[in-house]
Parts: C-alpha cells; structure tokens; sequence
C-alpha cells in the first residue's frame, strides 16, 4: 500500500456519489413544508410596470404568495450597494423586484410561492402585466456610439510608435473581429433552497462557486448578521462562472423563507438560464504589421465589449495582445459599449478566450500575409520577456508545447496552400493557435485534524464545480500525511468552514491546495510535538524534515515507524486540529505568471454545403505541476468541446427590437453534443516551478478553450480559403 | 402548464368523439407536452390513445406497409421491413431529434409536430401562428431557420419534421377517423401552407384521429437518401433536408423524387419539374435544373437568404450521392 | 375507461381534477401516488419519491439529464406525464446498483474513466448507455456519438463517455478512437 498520490491519475472520491445519483445539488435539498418558488419575467426590454394584477394567481390553490416590487418588504428597499457581491463589478448592481423599472428583457418583475411546483408554475403564467415600454437598444452595434472607458481599468501602457510602424513595415493587417452574447448553461440549472429557522437564522443551499459570497449578498440584502446565515454548496453541476456572483434566485428563496416563515425553493427554468449573466458580445479591431521576414513591428488592438446600463463589467481581452509575442511598438484600447441587458457575467477563460480568438486570429492572417508558416511565425516572434509589465516568466514552456503539439499532431503535412487539400466532399484545413491563462494564487484557510478512528478531515470553504476539488485536496491531504486516500474526508463549500478563495480563475488548485497542504503539514509537525513528548526514545530529536509520514506511520530516519492511531490512543487524545492560512509567495509579485498551451486542429468543411467539422485536436499544456493527470486532462478536453462551441455552434440571438433571446433554450441555443466531438486529445508539458505556488501548479480549467476557437477558425481558412471574423463558422459564412 | 383533466381513450371512436368537444389527443406527448409547458399549447382536457390497438407495422394495401400511428419513431425506424424497403424513412427518422424521444414519439404525432419558430415558441413575443392576429416578428427578425418557400405575408415558418420529408417522397397517404367515418389523405395535402391562416397546420379536422400511415410499394431502396444539412452534426433541426428517391435504367432516370425539408411549412415538391427529367440522363447537370425548378419561386427573409443556394446544392448532392448509393 | 380520478364530471369532462391515484413502477418497487395529471414523470420522482437522482436540465427534452429506463428504452422523463405511465417499469439511476451497493457495469466504467465532471448530466448519460448495450445499437463510433447526442454534457466530458462506452462494447480500436 503507497500513499502517493499527487501527479497520479486518482479516481474521483466523490464518483461514487455521482453515478448513483446520490450526489445532492442546490435545488434537491428539502425540507419539512418547503414552499416551491416559480419567476415571472419581464416580455419587454426597457421601461416600465404600469399595472400588476395578482388576483388571478392568488386565486390559484395551494399558492401562499405573490411577490412583486408593489408588496416587496420596506425593508428591503435598500440602496444598490447593499445588493453587492464580491465580484460585482463598477456600478450598481440589480435589486430584484426594487421598482416597476424594467431594465431588461427577462428580468424577474415577480416570484409566485405555492405548495407545489406545478401550482406555482400554472399560476405564474397568470399574472397580468401592463407595460410602459420605451425603445430598446439591446445590441452592441447599435450602440457604439455610446462607447466609454468610464469605470473601465486602463489597458497595459502602449509602448514605442505604433503609426509609425505600421507605415513603414513590409506586411500590413486591418482587421475586425466580432463574436456574439455566449450564455454558460451549466447542465443544473440554478437553485436555492433557504431554509428559515425559528431563531431567525437561516439555512441556505445555493448553487454558488463561493459560499461567502452568497453569504455576504443575503447579509448586505437583508440586514443580517454572518452569524445568521450559513451557506452550503456541495455539488455544484456546472457553472462555467455563472455561479461567481449570487443570482436573483438566492434572493428570491431568502424573501420568501424569510417572509413566509417556512423552508423556499426557487428553480430557474432554462429559459431563466438566459437572464442573468453571458459572455459579452465583442468588437475587435487590429492593425498589425511585420518586416519583411515576418518579425511583428507593430500591434494596435481595440476592443468593444457589450456591458448592461448600470454595472461596467470589464475584462482583460486588450492585455494579451502586449503579452504574447515580441514586439516593441503596441498600442491597446478597451471599451465598453453599454446596452439594454443584463450585466454580463465571467464565462470560462473571460476575456482570453474572447481576446485569444482575435489574436491568434490576427496572427494567422499576419502569418499569411508574410508568408510564413503559422508555427515558424509564432516562433519568430516568441515572447521572452512579459513586456506589458517588464517582467520575466515564472516559467514559460510554451517552445515545448508548440515542438510537442506539432510532434503529436503531423503539422508537417499542413497542407500549405489555403484550399489545396480534398479528400472526397470534404477539404481537409489545419489551423493553430497559442492559449495561455494567468496562473494565480489567492489566499486560502483550511483546517485539517486527526481523529483516533484513523481519519484525517480536511475542510475549506472551497467549491467543486465538476474540476475535481473534492479528489486533488484528498490527495494532496493524504499524500502530506501519508494516509491511504480512503482515509481522508474532505470537506468544502460551507461557510461554517475556513475561508476559500472564489472557485474560479483556475486558482482553485494553487491556492486551495497550497493551503491544504500546508494546513496538513501543520497537523503533521503536531503529530510529531506528541511523538517527541510520548515516544521520546524515537522522535525527541526528530526535526519535520527527519520523519516519513506514509501508510498511517510516522517514522523519524529509520527507526521503527509509529502508528499514527497509536499516538494518538497514546496521547489520550481523540483528535489533534490545526487551522492554517496560507497566503503566496512574497517575491511572487516579481514575476509573471501564466500557463501555456498549444493547439493544433484538423477540420473538414463540406465543399458545396458549407458545414464543419472538427477531425481531431492536439492541445498540449504546460501548466506546471499536474496534481491528477486524470481530473485536468478531463479538464483540457472539456475546455476543448468548449472552444468546438464557441468557434462553430454558440451565438445568442437577440431580438433587436425588444432585447429578447429568442434561442433561449437548449434545443435553438447550440452547444456541441456528442456526435460534435471525436479526436481530443490533450499532452501534459513538464513544467517545474515554485514561484507560482507552494504546489508548483497553475490551474487548467480555463486554459484548454483559449487557444481553440482561432485554432478552428485558422483551420477553416486553411480548408476553404475563407476567412471567417465573426462567429460563430455557421456553413452560411462558408456557401 | 396550465390545469387540465385526462382520460384515457377506449376506442378509437371515444377519442374521436372526445376530440370532437375540444379535448386533445396525446400520444407521445413529446411536443404537446412541450408546448404545454411554455404555455403555447393549453389544452383542458386530454385524451390518451396509447392504450389503442394502432401499434403495428403491417402489409398494406397493393403491395405497401402500414405504418400504425402509435409505432415509436424509433420502432419504425428500426423495423427490418422499414429498413430493408424504404431506407430514406428509416434514415430521415433517425436523423431526427434523439434516441430518447424517438423511443417516446409516434409516427402520428411527428406528422402534427409544430413549427420551431422562436417567435411561436416564445409568448412573450406575436406569432400569427399561435395567437391570429399578433403579427409576424419573424419577417424582420431572427429568421435564418424559417420558410423561403410557400410562405405568407403573415408566416413564414417551417415544418420541423425529417420523417415527414421523406413520407413526401414516397407519396405516403395518411389514414384519418374522423367524426364522418374514414379518410385517406396523401400526405401531399396534409399539411397546410400559411395563406391566410398560418395557425392551420394540416387539413385534419376536429376530431379526427390518425390511425395509420400506408407506405406504396415503391420505396425507392436501390437508389434513395436523406441528407440533413445543419447547425451541429445531430440533435438539431435542419436548416435544409432533402429526401432523394431515383429509379435508374442504366444511366437514364426512370424516375426521380426530391422532397425538401426545413424550407417550407410542409415538405415541398414539384411533380411536374421532377417528371421533366425521366428519360434524363442521371447527371449533376440534370440534378441541377431540378434543384433550379424545385427553388424557383423562393424567397429569403434576410438571415435566412442562404437556404436558397443551400437548398440547390443540397438537392443535387443528394441526387449524386442516391444515384451512387448501390444498396441493392 | 377514463382513468381513476377523485372528482365529479363537468361539461360531459371530468372536472379538472386535483389527483389521480396512480400506481408507479419504479426500480422494481410500486407506488401509489396520487398526483396531478399535470405532474411529469420527472417532477414526479424527484418531488413525490424523492428520487432527485434523475435531473432536470431544460424540462423541455432538449438535454437529457431527465433520461430513465421506461421498459427498458431511455426517454425524457420530463416530457412524460406521470399519469400516463401506469403499467411501466421505469428504473431510474438509483435501480441500476445491485441491492449489496455493487455498481452496475456501465456505473463503474463510468466511474473508472473519469466519464463526467460535474455530474449532473451522469444519471442521463448512464441510463442512455445502459439502453445502447442493452439493445445493441452503436455499431461505429459515428453511431454510438449520434445515438448518444440526446444527453447534454456542458463540461465536456463526450471523450471520457465515448471512451467509457465504447469499452464496454469491447470494441475499442487500438491507440485512438477516430474511424
């Protein structure tokens, strides 16, 4: 029996529970008498409420409850700051059911509780709502006139003379990308279910990447102390950063726990899935040019983003340009272009993927232009040197990617000529991009102990979004103890436990686990503070770095190795407990960190009818140390149908004259099924590097899509001959 | 969903009489259930006729098959007769929806599915179709998956259905009880173009019941296909379909079917273009002036402008990959 | 032969009735219930028996995670009427494990293969493969994508399940999966 677990492919701890359905989500958690929430949205796009008539629903039995903004609880009226969350953006964010504004379409004007959720959904769709509708401007276009750099962070300084550049250089690029409103639809649809408590307290399951946020919103909202409001998240089934910030149903369940007295449900529909939060609709503009072999002499990126009327949501779309690739004369500019919707709300690899897919873009077209192939170009002008910030790399294996990918993939026999390759109806196109992602470490807290029963306990108020958290933290706790991973409980996402960092920004890994490591070794360097003091004869001059912890012993050099059970029963104890919080490296802030990847697609385009399809992709990542080949290569392949969706399938469609979306549903709104996907395949790249953390890893979740809509899209070009700048490549783009 | 009671049917006559009064038949229950959840559909009272003796494929008359109106899509789909003697309907049902609710839907349900146009699906926005009257948002709206061919100025919405196109191609007929007793329909005229009343799908009465759908001895199996042309490669609905039936004699063609999905309110043909090319050589260039004829009077709405090219290309591809098919 | 319902007739109809008493097969063991011909199957396993194994993604039979065994072939729960689903055997998720907790084949294939992330697609996607091997469709990797297309997976995890399934058949090609 070995207790090594980290870097091996380790089956998931929490498996089990998932496939038989054992595993309890937000919205399955019950209650005695729990009363079922159902939302009523707004059919217009701006203005507002003339007239609500709740006297057909309250006439429905079984219904205990209407809310709307004409009865909502004085109480309740509070200023917008009050509806904060720690990752709301510049602005003032949305108070459910606040006024008779309307502000979107979609927004929830109304929640109906009833004892079943079939009586509150039938008498939901009898409300009577009159409107004052004014003229709705809801698409990015429509409005750029109306773009402002208000409340909009400063993209990274420009640096050198980019017009100057531009005139003087061998090969020349002007070009506009576009992509449209992408929606995350996690396969749960959002949930909560707030269980009121007769002391006033209240017990929440939401479906939330960060149960402090959750637990800070309802505070601020509705006058609460921390004390009062506990927040449990267990399973989470997909969020993809739908859950960073608490949605209106968290509201809407507490209002009615709270004012009804009883347990409260709110489900969203998917349909409700479309009225909160999307990737923003982008504009993106660039002029790059080279010399004449090829070397960058000037990068000038724009960019749009579409945000809602009242809150600035930004993101880092600009940034990569500077990062990337050598050069000495950038100039970067980020807008942001306000609409009648919803704020949008971070969607995997925000901003980079949306950055990363004009780009890389834009560097096929530039490779073109100059005539070289996409690889030796990228080569050529690889980035040394995080110019953006005058800083080096923490590590940067991206040369190994591109040789590895290449190597794995064939790109030697791209065809070289755009349109020259056929195989039956089918031209065959190869098409590249680089993907990179920002390797962060946050605070974290953990506390871990050791009960007599053998069992050592692990908990963090951190999330499982489906990444694999649950497993990575027991390895890493059961390898630092050196216990068998049966042994050890890991919990997460209650904010009864220690602090967490937000899942999200694939830092989970680096922070989460950086702390639950160091919160195990704290637990172990007690363990052998008992070991010296009851078995002196082996430990008392035993420093950490002389004892072997594995299989359940603890051995100082080679003396005979201790049961840690025994210890215990020795000490008389039934359980040794440590809390540790653990922050990144001071010298961190000297570096540049990222993760890189490589990806490489074959794609096959119908000839006469347009429609493509993704052959096989190689992405290969470095991303310093892998805790769970298994967990993060499901990663990379997941964020890889991702990049499938985004490039061919994802687009939002929006009504322009009431702001509606009109797709809003899993059969219209496409995302790629099975028989889209066929030939991912991912390579890990040996990275070493402990600046970035204690662990030496950099997160993987959002890393795997970057790259990939412009690897696609390159390689339609290279298939057809046609350059598609706006997804996604429907086959009409390709007729 | 609104409140509604429910009864089982006993015979195919008390579902008859009861669909006469108002009530709804519900068989797979796939769409109306559907419908009734976003409250397009709200019925108050239905009738389930899955208990009924309609669940057999059988011979029917000169030489065909039956196809009962309860046999799941899959079934059909599955069946060794379907798939030895008519492969385009086996392939066009399969190339429809998913495993799921091929296994719950019946053939007499696909042939009333309803339209998948977003503004008849949402209630929050006009539809002619759902509410007479309202007003087409589709026209200068999201229109890329509607109509481009037999529209109105009041609709322009699509049939959704792939098993649909290919009934057309064989000159299936649609067997009906209704209040005045029995009734055969070729499917040609079973579905409705939008005219003047768009919220008409088909020519079915109140109360009538589908019972069977009758298949013609011919099933083209030497020389057929269905080709689906769509947004991903399965689970979606087609933005062009094309059922192909050819009969060759050597290199000439004896005769020729082409039914195209996704571009009309019901599947569309042309007889009289397809009968110009018996006697024709079995080429790209013949498969093109029928693909040119079959288009001729269609009309694009904006984002859905592309269907016209697609639609040709798809025709002659079908035809292509028919006439090469050798199953037989 | 209306079915069992507790309120009078009304207009020659049964009056909307608020119950039917129904009995429902499920993993094997009957229920009777008493449920609103507007109940789903779905609603129904989740809320009245408390079988939350079976989830809901769209309600609207766009996504499959609602997939359950009814005689043996996968369907959208949701899109079933409860009462209309007398006389079936329906096995959901929580059936398929033997009684001692022993996986079912395709369970633990599932569980070996990393065959999911957030796992909430899972139940579906499992009860769609159970239905596959049972019946012996899929018989190309392009077959067994298509017929497995009806259950969403929005992490992605398609590989992972194709892997899984495709192991099960025994009929995996050497080195990679692409035919």
């Amino acid at each position: 029996m070995g207790t090594n677990y980290i870097g091996q492919p380790q089956v998931r701890t929490d498996g089990r529970l998932k496939v038989t359905g054992q595993a309890t989500y937000a919205g399955e958690f019950t209650a005695r008498d729990l009363v079922y929430g159902y939302v009523v949205q707004s059919t217009i796009g701006r203005g507002r409420i003339t007239s609500i008539d709740t006297s057909r629903v309250v006439a429905v039995p079984g219904v205990r409850k209407v809310f709307t903004h004409e009865n909502l609880p004085e109480y309740l009226k509070r200023n917008s700051a009050d509806y904060s969350d720690p990752l709301a953006p510049p602005g003032q964010p949305f108070r459910p059911l606040h006024d008779a504004e309307v502000l979107y379409n979609g927004q929830p004007i109304a929640v109906v509780f009833a004892e079943t959720f079939e009586q509150a959904r039938h008498a939901a769709a009898l409300l009577w709502v009159e409107y004052a509708e004014e003229e709705v401007q809801p698409l990015l276009r429509q409005n750029l006139d109306g773009a402002t750099r208000e409340d909009v962070p400063d993209p990274p300084t420009a640096r050198g003379d980019t017009d100057t550049a531009f005139a003087a250089a061998a090969h020349t690029i002007k070009v506009e990308y576009s992509q449209p409103r992408h929606f995350h639809n996690p396969m749960e649809p959002h949930a909560t279910v707030a269980v009121y408590k007769e002391d006033g307290t209240l017990d929440i399951y939401d479906k939330i990447q960060g149960v402090a946020s959750s637990q800070q919103y309802v505070c601020g909202v509705f006058g609460l102390d921390k004390k009062q409001v506990r927040v449990v998240s267990p399973f989470i089934g997909g969020a993809f950063g739908s859950g960073l910030r608490p949605q209106y149903q968290l509201f809407l369940a507490v209002l009615g726990a709270t004012e009804l007295k009883r347990p409260a449900q709110v489900t969203l529909t998917r349909e409700q899935m479309f009225s909160f939060g999307h990737r923003p609709a982008q504009l993106q503009r660039f002029r790059v040019s080279t010399d004449a072999k090829g070397r960058l002499t000037s990068l000038d990126h724009t960019s749009f983003g579409e945000t809602s009327r009242f809150e600035k949501y930004n993101e880092t779309i600009v940034a990569w340009t500077g990062l990337m690739y050598d050069c000495e004369n950038v100039k970067l500019d980020y807008q942001l272009v306000p609409v009648d919707a919803y704020t949008p709300n971070d969607m995997r690899a925000p901003g980079g993927v949306t950055g990363m897919w004009a780009l890389e873009s834009a560097m096929d077209e530039m490779a073109n232009a100059a005539g070289l192939d996409p690889l030796a170009f990228r080569l050529l002008n690889y980035a040394e040197r995080d110019q953006n910030e005058d800083k080096p790399f923490s590590s940067k294996a991206l040369r190994e990617c591109y040789q590895q990918c290449a190597e794995r993939f064939g790109w030697k026999d791209r065809p070289t000529q755009p349109r020259s390759r056929q195989e039956g109806n089918e031209l065959v196109g190869f098409g590249m991009a680089t993907g990179a992602w920002e390797a962060n470490q946050q605070k974290a807290s953990a506390r871990a102990s050791f009960s007599a029963d053998g069992q050592l306990t692990v908990g963090t108020a951190t999330a499982d979004i489906g990444t694999g958290t649950y497993t990575v933290m027991s390895q890493i706790a059961a390898e630092t103890l050196g216990l068998p991973i049966d042994r050890v409980v890991f919990n997460l996402g209650d904010t009864d436990l220690p602090e967490s960092p937000i899942e999200g920004g694939s830092w989970t890994v680096a922070s989460v686990g950086s702390a639950v490591q160091s919160a195990v070794r704290m637990l172990s360097l007690r363990l052998l503070e008992l070991a010296r003091e009851y078995f002196p004869r082996r430990f008392k001059h035993a420093e950490l770095g002389d004892v072997t912890f594995s299989d359940g012993f603890m051995q100082a050099w080679s003396s005979e190795p201790l049961e840690l059970t025994g210890l215990l029963e020795k000490a008389g104890k039934e359980i040794v407990s440590v809390g540790v919080d653990h922050s990144p490296r001071k010298d961190r802030g000297d570096y540049s960190t990222y993760a890189h990847a490589c990806v490489m697609v074959e794609v096959r385009v119908d000839r006469d009818l347009g429609n493509v399809r993704v052959e096989r992709i190689v992405t290969a990542a470095a991303a310093g140390r892998i805790i769970n080949p298994k967990t993060a290569e499901n990663q990379i392949l997941g964020a890889m149908v991702w990049g499938i969706g985004m490039a061919l399938e994802e687009e939002g469609l929006v009504d322009h004259r009431s702001g509606r979306i009109m797709n809003a549903n899993l059969a219209e709104y496409h995302v790629p099924v099975h028989a889209d996907v066929q030939g991912l395949e991912a390579i890990f790249v040996e990275e070493h590097d402990e600046i970035v953390s204690a662990l030496g890893a950099k997160g993987v979740g959002e890393l795997g899509i970057v790259g990939v809509p412009a690897a696609i899209a390159n390689a339609v070009y290279n298939a057809t001959g046609v350059r598609v700048r706006e997804l996604p490549i429907t086959l009409d783009k390709l007729l | 969903m609104n409140n509604f009671s429910y009864q089982r049917a006993g015979s195919v006559a008390e579902a008859s009489g009861v669909a006469t009064e108002g009530g709804r038949i519900i068989a797979g229950g796939t769409n109306l259930v559907d419908l009734m959840k976003y409250r397009v559909e709200n019925p108050e009272h239905l009738i389930d006729i899955n208990r009924l003796a309609l669940g057999e494929i059988e011979d029917g008359p000169d030489g065909g098959l039956r196809l009962g109106a309860l046999v799941t899509n899959a079934a059909t789909a599955y069946d060794e007769r379907v798939k030895e003697r008519y492969p385009v309907l086996a392939e066009a049902i399969l190339s429809g929806a998913s495993t799921q609710l091929r296994n719950m839907a019946t053939n007499g349900g696909n042939l009333l599915q309803r339209t998948r146009c977003y503004y008849f699906y949402d209630t929050g926005s006009p539809c002619n179709k759902r509410e007479p009257g309202s007003g087409c948002p589709a026209m200068e709206g999201q229109n890329r998956i509607l109509a481009i061919l037999g529209t109105s100025p009041l609709c322009i919405a699509t049939h959704p259905s792939d098993m649909c196109v290919a009934l057309a191609a064989l000159d299936a007929t649609v067997n009906v009880t209704g209040s005045g007793g029995d009734r055969r329909i070729p499917l040609a005229d079973f579905h409705r173009l939008p005219g003047a009343h768009p919220e008409r799908d088909t020519n079915l009465e109140a109360g009538d019941v589908v019972t069977s759908i009758d298949l013609p001895e011919a099933g083209f199996a030497g020389h057929s296909t269905y080709l689906k042309v769509r947004d991903r490669e399965s689970y979606a609905f087609a933005l062009v379909s094309v059922a192909a039936c050819l009969e060759l004699d050597g290199d000439t063609i004896k005769e020729v079917r082409v039914a195209l999905g996704g571009v009309a309110a019901k599947p569309w043909r042309d007889p009289a273009a397809e009968s110009r090319l018996v006697g024709k050589p079995a080429t790209e260039e013949s498969f093109r002036t029928l693909a040119e004829a079959l288009l001729s009077g269609a009309q694009g709405h904006g984002h859905n402008d592309f269907k016209i090219p697609l639609a040709k290309r798809a025709i002659v591809r079908a035809l292509t990959t028919a006439r090469d098919n050798d199953s037989k | 032969m209306s079915s069992n319902t507790e309120s009078a007739t009304e207009n020659g109809y049964p009056a909307a009735p608020h119950r039917n008493k129904i009995t429902l097969t499920v993993n094997g063991q009957k229920h009777e219930l008493s449920l609103s011909p507007w109940t789903t199957l779905l609603d129904a396993l989740r809320q009245q028996l408390h079988l939350t194994g079976t989830k809901k993604g769209c309600d609207h039979g766009q996504c499959g995670a609602c997939t359950v065994l009814r005689d043996g072939e996968n369907v959208n729960s949701c899109l079933c009427l409860a009462v209309m689903q007398e006389g079936s055997e329906i096995v959901t998720v929580e059936g398929l494990a033997a009684e001692d907790g022993t996986l079912h084949p395709v369970q633990q294939a599932f569980l070996e293969n990393d065959g999911y992330q957030c796992g909430y697609c899972t139940p579906g996607q499992i009860c769609s493969t159970v239905a596959l091997l049972e019946h012996d469709r899929g018989n190309s990797p392009a077959e067994i994508r298509d017929l497995m297309s009806g259950n969403l997976c929005r992490c992605g995890a398609y590989t992972n399940i194709y892997n899984t399934i495709a192991e099960l058949q025994g009929a995996k090609q050497s080195g990679s999966d692409h035919e």
